[in-house]
């Protein structure tokens, strides 16, 4: 037997991108990132509450028990800090696990587990043992899930130091973004925007939904391929203003500004941590403006850090205060949900204030 | 007004406080042989009169007793008992150690020696413990090398996990032995995944976890029961019931109305209650369990029922929330003269021989202490600053790199 255990051992090869394209949902695309991997790699182990015999809630992983077996697609007890902590151990041992945490609201009683134990694991025994788990999770809201299912809990990850957090916004980066962090040694927080499983969401609740059969991000590689962490992708180009966000936000934030004919230039961050700082900054500093825009409460949310981040590097060559669109600072209502929700209102008036001087 | 009495709030209370005697006399101490010992391979259910009775093999005359004696060759004895006392012996040194400054906080293990040495000469080489910061006789048993240790305990420039963790938190992957932290409970679970993950990969190897009876109460205790009971995962996890939690007794985490071992019944596996200061016994309850868990008969719980002789930490003063003579009046007694005294009865030692390996053993720690001094102690002796930024990922981000530039290191 191979000697799985040695952490040199664990490190992928260097991959091509394998596959024709097809047409995928966000759900699908995931589905297919795990899929691809627990072909590649019989380390790879999937784990959570109602994720085995019936495929996930969402559906994220539908016949993957089938395919793969019960030893590898299984069925947990409801109990997070319980299948974070075995997904620790597991990772201890040599398996790179992937526990799903049904939702992002329920993340909490595995809180101890992600940041005293996975976050560190590998600082405190001084390379001893690793906690190589991708930990995937939905997240945000925009779906009337009332305060229980649709927080966006990310800044209180990205607080953490040991852990990486990253929140694809497309098919495409889903799957390719879910590759990276199962192959990443480290443990990642891994959080699906559920409003956008099924389609882009422009923050027009009003209006028909949309699929992602029309989209360039729902085309998608069938086989192996990988967006590498820490690289953020600039969704539109522009010279007037630089808008960060991620997740639902960026399809929110590319309507609204499509509709306010501001020349904005969207980024998408798609990993908080490692964060491109280098895409951010020099962004600002070509656009002299920077507004962000998260479903996250504000109040130390990850604005918060964004904002610092572009202050301290981007004085000199801001000129206007940087301004975020965010959740309020309360817990997510269910009957008021679009008066909570960052929606293109807010980010219409906020794309004013902040080009008022130009 | 209802005509029933008021309600009234129990909280439960110690036998005795300073000041006070406890002679333990609400304990039943079953005698040495007593207890039956069912096949390993049997099913639970025939097994829940285990919890409630107490494994013992040493009776007071420093004989084997009854089915559990495993039968150990007078050579294994004399391996356990010097692992036991050379615990002791650094534990003492190195606690001295504190009291002049030399490390920032020590944790002994008086009077639980036999738990950490028995159970890591059972299990074999690439076995996993997830430890207590209290077993470090699994570390000495196994030869773990005592400058290390101190070096660790220092924080000095060769210390193994490079000055990140406090005293006693030691990691020590080549002799299975899990990172420590300093929250309890958070690895219980860690022992049985890594367990699922062995039957999984269709490995040999068994984890065993190690809990103290207060930190029972976490969640973690619990989690790593169900998962360990719904999956059969190949773990024997262990309760070290040494009475005291600092200065909580043990009743205030549950053991008063019921034992810890009997936890185990309502998850389905077979619960064990050992005398933990029997080296003999530790022994057999953990080869039973050992023998369980590689047939594919998944996990036991273990509780071993023994005394904490010493304070909780360089930090606590037990005789303020306990008498001071209570660890002479444990019925169970010292696991180190019950073992020696089975030896001796054996005729395969004696106090000559014992006294020469106490100076013997005491010399080597010296000699690790004044190894790890040459190196330097707490404050005198660091690893290089630059260590402070590394292993927070495999490779690090850039504000990592950022922040130890602002150092200039």
């Amino acid at each position: 037997m191979n000697d799985i255990t040695s952490e040199e051992a664990r490190i992928a090869p260097t991959p091509e991108r394998e596959g024709d394209t097809a047409r995928m949902n966000m759900i699908q695309a995931v589905n297919s990132a795990m899929d691809v991997m627990m072909a590649r790699d019989d380390n790879v182990v999937v784990m959570g509450e109602d994720v085995g015999y019936f495929g996930g809630v969402f559906r994220a992983t539908a016949g993957l028990q089938k395919k793969y077996g019960k030893t590898r697609v299984f069925d947990t007890p409801i109990t997070e800090c319980g299948i974070i902590g075995v997904a620790i151990g597991m990772g201890a041992y040599g398996l790179r696990p992937v526990p799903e945490i049904q939702f992002a609201d329920y993340i909490y009683p595995a809180l101890d587990q992600l940041v005293s134990e996975a976050a560190r694991l590998r600082y405190r025994s001084a390379g001893e043992f690793i906690a190589p788990l991708t930990v995937r999770s939905p997240f945000g809201g925009g779906i009337f899930g009332g305060q229980t299912h649709s927080q966006s809990p990310e800044s209180i990850f990205t607080h953490v130091s040991g852990l990486k957090t990253v929140i694809p916004a497309t098919p495409y980066d889903a799957k390719g973004l879910l590759i990276s962090c199962i192959e990443d040694n480290d443990p990642v927080i891994f959080f699906e925007p559920k409003r956008i499983y099924n389609g882009p969401f422009d923050g027009h609740w009003d209006r028909p939904a949309k699929n992602w059969s029309n989209h360039p991000g729902g085309e998608v590689p069938t086989g192996y391929y990988r967006i590498p962490l820490g690289k953020a992708s600039v969704v539109r180009e522009g010279d007037a203003v630089t808008i960060l966000c991620y997740g639902t936000m960026v399809h929110v934030v590319a309507d609204s500004v499509a509709e306010s004919g501001v020349n904005a230039e969207i980024i998408d961050l798609r990993t908080l941590v490692p964060l491109d700082i280098d895409t951010i900054v020099e962004s600002v500093k070509k656009t002299g403006r920077c507004m962000i825009v998260h479903e996250a409460t504000r109040t130390q949310g990850f604005g918060s850090e964004l904002s610092a981040t572009v202050q301290e590097r981007c004085f000199y060559h801001l000129e206007a205060p940087i301004l975020r669109v965010t959740g309020f600072d309360t817990p997510y209502p269910h009957s008021l949900e679009w008066a909570y929700f960052p929606g293109p209102v807010r980010i219409g008036q906020a794309l004013k204030e902040i080009m008022k001087d130009a | 007004m209802s005509n029933l009495p008021p309600l009234s709030f129990y909280v439960p209370e110690p036998a005795a406080r300073p000041g006070q005697t406890n002679l333990f006399s609400s304990s039943s101490m079953p005698a040495a042989g007593d207890m039956r010992r069912p096949d390993p391979l049997e099913a639970e259910a025939g097994m829940r009169d285990l919890p409630f009775g107490l494994i013992r093999v040493l009776d007071d005359e420093g004989l084997a007793a009854g089915p559990w004696a495993p039968q150990l060759a007078p050579g294994r004895l004399r391996d356990g008992l010097r692992a036991m006392v050379l615990t002791r012996l650094f534990d003492d040194r190195l606690f001295r150690a504190h009291r002049q400054g030399k490390t920032s906080f020590y944790m002994k293990s008086s009077g639980e020696e036999a738990i950490g040495a028995a159970q890591s000469m059972v299990l074999a080489a690439g076995d996993m413990c997830f430890p207590t910061y209290r077993v470090m006789s699994w570390l000495h048993a196994r030869n773990y090398p005592l400058v290390e240790m101190v070096n660790q305990i220092f924080s000095n420039e060769k210390d193994p996990l490079k000055g990140r963790q406090l005293p006693i938190l030691f990691s020590a992957r080549d002799y299975g032995f899990y990172s420590l932290s300093g929250n309890v409970g958070s690895r219980f679970g860690h022992a049985v995944g890594w367990a699922m993950a062995s039957a999984y990969k269709g490995d040999d190897r068994i984890a065993l976890a190690y809990i103290g009876e207060g930190t029972t109460a976490e969640g973690d205790f619990h989690e790593a029961l169900t998962f360990a009971s719904v999956y059969h995962a190949p773990c024997i996890l262990c309760v070290t019931n040494n009475q005291w939690a600092i200065s909580s007794y043990a009743g205030i985490a549950g053991g008063d109305e019921t034992t810890f071992a009997a936890k185990a019944i309502a998850y389905g596996i077979p619960g064990l209650r050992v005398d933990g200061n029997d080296f003999l016994a530790v022994w057999a309850a953990t080869a039973w369990a050992a023998e369980r868990a590689r047939a594919n008969k998944g996990a036991t719980l273990i509780e071993l029922y023994t005394y904490r002789a010493g304070g909780h930490s360089t930090s606590d003063d037990p005789t303020k929330y306990r008498p001071a003579d209570e660890a002479a009046h444990w019925p169970l007694g010292d696991p180190v003269e019950r073992l020696k005294k089975h030896l001796i009865t054996l005729r395969e030692w004696d106090e000559d021989r014992h006294a020469a390996l106490s100076v013997e053993l005491d010399s080597a720690v010296r000699t690790a202490v004044k190894e790890g001094e040459s190196v330097g102690t707490l404050g005198k002796s660091k690893p290089p600053v630059s260590e402070m930024f590394e292993g927070v990922f495999k490779e690090p981000d850039w504000r990592v790199v950022e922040q130890r530039r602002e150092l200039g290191v």
